[in-house]
């Protein structure tokens, strides 16, 4: 789709001066056909939708002279010269845009293609009216004077060498090899691991020195009494304390060595869980407006656990257990290589068999950690809407709905166990013919009287030890696999790269005066379109009133302006800096904002207010609390500004909350202020006591504020006029009640309500909001 | 229920429907939306100006006459885009994001996953993808795929 047009190479025919793309290789011979002499390219759209919407690849070009179409498939090309009155207009309607071409008496043409092919069509229209208004007046308009990306043609800022729309696109999958990534998380404590890795290569070792002791306690002392020799009792003392040593020394590197690796193994697990919430932190709020709760609570909850366990004891394990393998293997050879032969011969099955189920119990072990996250994700829908499912009574449904989850989490279960069920037992199995293989082969040996007894006793106590290393071998299958599963889901948050990402060149605002400036802004949620074109400029100091329908596209405004989502077209200034060279952080340094839906933190209320600013002091919190009228209903609280005030401010009225967040937002004496209906939930009288507290408080600062009260914006130095993400009008009370617009009609019928049946308008929109929810 | 509706439908020059209500008014842009677009394609469609404000209620298209049906068809025909997966032909791996090459009742096509939350269960055997465009891609039942499909597919759920 949109990484076609990616790739830059030489243009048909290009003049100098012109910026136009190079039209796609695709497309060059075909093209080349159709044009003139010396008839120039200058913007071009690949399609993808033919009339019927399906897929096809088609393409509308715009040359000096005319729009010249392929509309795909067998399609001829058509041709439409260039003349006045000519129109092209672009709409989209759930992911397809459609691009008309329009003459005072009816449509011409229509293509159609998908989202990824917007910028492309509004960089056609662009060019396009450009010619026209060259054919209709003889003078070409001039282009845009900014830097434009030139692949996109974004307008490009100071401090801006790549464009923030085009370096958003990166769609690389993340590497398979994810469990080796997570050496990035074991590198600090490498040389800890290692002193593990080798403490238990030494207890391995010394755990293998008592079996080759037994082949002389055997041969020297136990055959030859057999034979009539007298026991030769230093001899024996020698070869006990020999066994009591080793197995003194294996039990004190054992020790040592689970020591040092369960306190790696925590820091390391700590390490992964705190990068992963840090960096989920940084995510955009698109990214968590896709997600769900639970599941990334159970991301970074039990998978991080998982694979701390598997990085510092499974993996050390598995490195010994090849070492001793190989070790054993060694011995075994040095001592009987044939005996040896016979030994390993089970060894290829089960590599065969590990490699069969591996991708199976991956896949299926990845699908048990995605039920689990499902399991949580009830529990985290439904705990803190626990009133609306009270009220509803549906507390059955809801219970059923988590047996449900369970239900699913137990099937898939079922289904990995039965794999792996199946799989130890088997390498059991195995292991158990391959020990009578040992028997019978060494018996036969002996008869041969090519061994001695001894060595076939060795042989079966090495024997014994290197078929349980198979066998724990065998099992790290399972938890590698669970691991790498969980690694997957680590590194999908870890790799998940911020949709409103941090500049490459930051441009630093230490200090701001709140000139903020949105040009051609347009955005989008997915493919719903909510706002296009907007140009507005607020000066500093400012009082703007954004008023409008609920979902007119006043919080996604403020949204914008606060990089909660980067602009899908056009760009927001301040103080002239494009918003996306500035470190984010930073920016929302200078912003105070009152949500729509006030949300406050488990804690004191002291706490919350000075949630922007924690080195705030006392007297700082108080006057902001007084600033926003919530010092006073403070103080009646038994425990004062010390009152906890529940998970998600559950002890307080929702008036009391929009006034904490008031206080919130004061405390950090922001240049911007942005009030999102931050005084809906009080009454009248409340909200003109925080009203004339916060003119005292406007006074110096941009303040955008928006309500649905329009008597709340009064003293606005200018309303802004929303509809359906348009501005349509704006002006001063006076200016927009004297021309009798959308204004008037928004401002007459609140008038006429708030007579007829009292408060209703705000209660109106709140129902709007939980619909949109739901 | 087949009482004839008291408006009228046509098309203009411009390829916009356009509405007559019985007291005359007139309304350009008219768009037909259905109301359960998933659930229950084929019951419950709203005419709707391009405001968002509904005009008429439609319970099934046999209700409307001959004549507009077709007007009618076309309009959602245009309008209309959720390319149903008939089978899936390949993925680019199986981490997300990766790139899906399906075979749809609109045409092959490629598209991006983002994430395997895109991956939305309706109900019980059907299923929605949205790529990274926000376009939606339903199968209709999942179990109704070939095994090929089924396997890719399995390893997201
Ligand atoms: N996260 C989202 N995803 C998709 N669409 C969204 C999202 N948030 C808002 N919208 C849509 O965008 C439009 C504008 O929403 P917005 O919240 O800006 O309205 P508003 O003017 O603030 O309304 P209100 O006065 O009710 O608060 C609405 O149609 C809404 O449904
Ligand atoms: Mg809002």
């Amino acid at each position: 789709m949109n990484n076609r047009d990616a790739s830059p190479s030489p243009a048909v025919s290009i003049p100098a001066g012109t910026s136009a793309l190079p039209v796609p290789e695709a497309w060059r011979p075909r093209l080349e056909a159709q044009l003139a002499a010396q008839e120039t390219v200058l913007a071009w759209l690949e399609i993808d939708l033919d009339a019927r919407l399906r897929f096809s690849p088609g393409l509308v070009i715009l040359t000096d002279r005319r729009l010249l179409a392929h509309a795909g498939g067998d399609a001829d090309w058509q041709s439409h010269p260039c003349r006045a009155g000519l129109r092209l207009q672009r709409h989209d309607h759930a992911g397809v845009g459609s691009l008309e071409l329009l003459d005072d008496a009816g449509r011409l043409a229509v293509w159609r293609y998908t989202l990824g092919a917007d910028v492309a069509a509004g960089r056609l229209i662009d060019h396009f009216d450009r010619q026209i208004a060259f054919h209709t007046t003889g003078v070409l308009p001039p282009a845009a004077a900014q830097a434009l990306c030139p692949l996109c043609e974004t307008p490009l800022l100071e401090g801006q060498d790549d464009c923030p729309n085009c370096s958003k696109e990166l769609n690389e999958p993340p590497s398979t090899w994810t469990l080796f990534r997570l050496w990035r998380f074991a590198h600090p404590y490498r040389w800890r691991l290692l002193a593990g890795f080798l403490l238990s290569l030494a207890s391995t070792a010394a755990t293998l020195v008592p079996p080759y002791l037994t082949m002389p306690l055997m041969d020297n002392v136990l055959i030859p009494y057999q034979n009539g020799a007298p026991i030769n009792v230093q001899l024996v003392g020698l070869y006990l304390s020999g066994l009591f040593g080793a197995a003194l020394l294996a039990w004190a590197l054992g020790w040592a060595r689970t020591y040092i690796l369960a306190l790696v193994s925590e820091r390391i697990g700590a390490d992964l869980r705190t990068t992963t919430y840090e960096h989920l932190l940084k995510l955009s709020q698109e990214y968590f407006g896709g997600k769900r709760t639970g599941d990334l609570i159970a991301r970074i909850g039990n998978e991080t656990d998982r694979i701390n366990i598997f990085i510092s004891l499974h993996f050390l394990d598995f490195a010994t257990d090849v070492l001793m393998i190989t070790m054993t293997t060694c011995i075994l050879v040095s001592i009987n290589h044939w005996l040896a032969l016979v030994t390993l011969l089970p060894l290829p099955i089960i590599a065969w068999m590990i490699h069969t189920v591996r991708e199976k119990l991956r896949t299926g072990f990845e699908r048990v950690d995605r039920i689990w996250a499902e399991v949580t994700n009830v529990l985290a829908d439904t705990i803190p809407g626990i009133r609306v499912v009270k009220a509803f009574a549906q507390e059955n449904r809801e219970a059923a709905r988590f047996r449900a989850a369970n239900q699913h989490n137990l099937e898939v279960n079922d289904r990995v166990n039965k794999v792996w069920s199946v799989f130890g037992p088997t390498v059991t199995l195995l292991t158990e013919t391959g020990l009578l293989v040992v028997w019978a082969f060494g018996i036969w040996q002996i008869s041969q009287d090519t061994i001695t007894v001894g060595v076939l006793t060795a042989f079966l106590a090495y024997i014994g030890r290197f078929y349980l290393r198979l066998d724990s071998m065998s099992r790290i299958v399972s938890v590698t696999q669970k691991a790498a599963a969980g690694a997957k889901r680590i590194f999908d948050v870890l790799d998940h790269v911020s949709s409103v990402p941090e500049p490459v060149t930051p441009v630093h605002l230490p200090a701001v005066t709140g000139r903020i400036e949105l040009r051609d802004v347009g955005f989008r949620y997915g493919t719903r379109s909510v706002t296009r074109d907007i140009c507005l400029s607020i000066e500093p100091g400012e009082m703007i009133g954004l008023v409008g329908h609920s979902g007119s596209g006043k919080s996604t405004l403020v949204n914008l302006i606060c990089r909660f989502y980067d602009v899908t077209e056009g760009a927001i200034l301040i103080d002239g800096v494009d918003v996306r060279s500035v470190p984010v952080a930073e920016y929302r340094k200078h912003i105070g904002l009152v949500l729509q839906e006030p949300f406050l933190f488990f804690g004191t209320i002291a706490e919350n207010i000075a949630y922007g600013k924690p080195d705030a002091t006392r007297a700082e919190i108080v006057a902001a609390a007084r600033a926003a009228h919530a010092h006073e209903f403070i103080l009646r609280l038994p425990h004062g500004y010390d009152s906890l005030v529940g998970e998600r401010g559950q002890a307080l009225s929702g008036g009391e909350r929009q006034r904490i967040s008031i206080a919130r937002a004061l405390l950090i004496d922001p240049k911007i202020l942005i009030l999102d209906e931050a005084t809906s939930s009080v009454d009248t009288t409340t909200e003109k006591e925080i009203q004339k507290a916060l003119d005292n408080l406007v006074r110096g600062r941009t303040t955008i504020a928006i309500a649905h009260r329009l008597s709340t914006l009064r003293d606005a130095n200018r309303l802004i006029v929303l509809d359906r993400g348009r501005i349509v009008e704006t002006g001063n009370h006076d200016e927009l009640m004297a021309c009798e617009g959308h204004y008037y009609r928004l401002y007459q019928a609140q008038v006429q309500n708030e007579e007829g049946s009292g408060p209703g308008d705000s209660r109106a929109g709140n129902a709007d909001k939980e619909e949109d929810r739901a | 229920m087949s009482a004839a509706p008291d408006y009228r439908l046509h098309r203009n020059a411009f390829g916009r429907l356009v509405f007559t209500a019985a007291d005359g008014a007139v309304c350009e842009g008219v768009a037909l939306v259905r109301a359960f677009p998933i659930s229950a394609a084929d019951a419950g469609f709203a005419l709707v100006d391009p405001y968002g404000h509904e005009l008429a209620w439609i319970d099934r298209l046999d209700d409307v006459p001959e004549a507009w049906r077709t007007l009618l068809a076309e309009e959602l025909a245009s309008r209309e885009f959720m390319p149903v997966i008939a089978q899936i032909v390949a993925v680019s791996g199986y981490a997300t994001p990766c790139v899906w090459t399906v075979e749809t009742d609109h045409g092959r096509t490629d598209f991006i996953l983002k994430g395997e939350e895109d991956i939305r269960r309706l109900a019980p055997p059907a299923l929605m993808i949205a790529d990274s465009h926000g376009i939606h891609y339903l199968i209709r039942d999942r179990n109704a795929l070939d095994a090929h499909s089924r396997k890719i597919l399995d390893r997201f759920l």
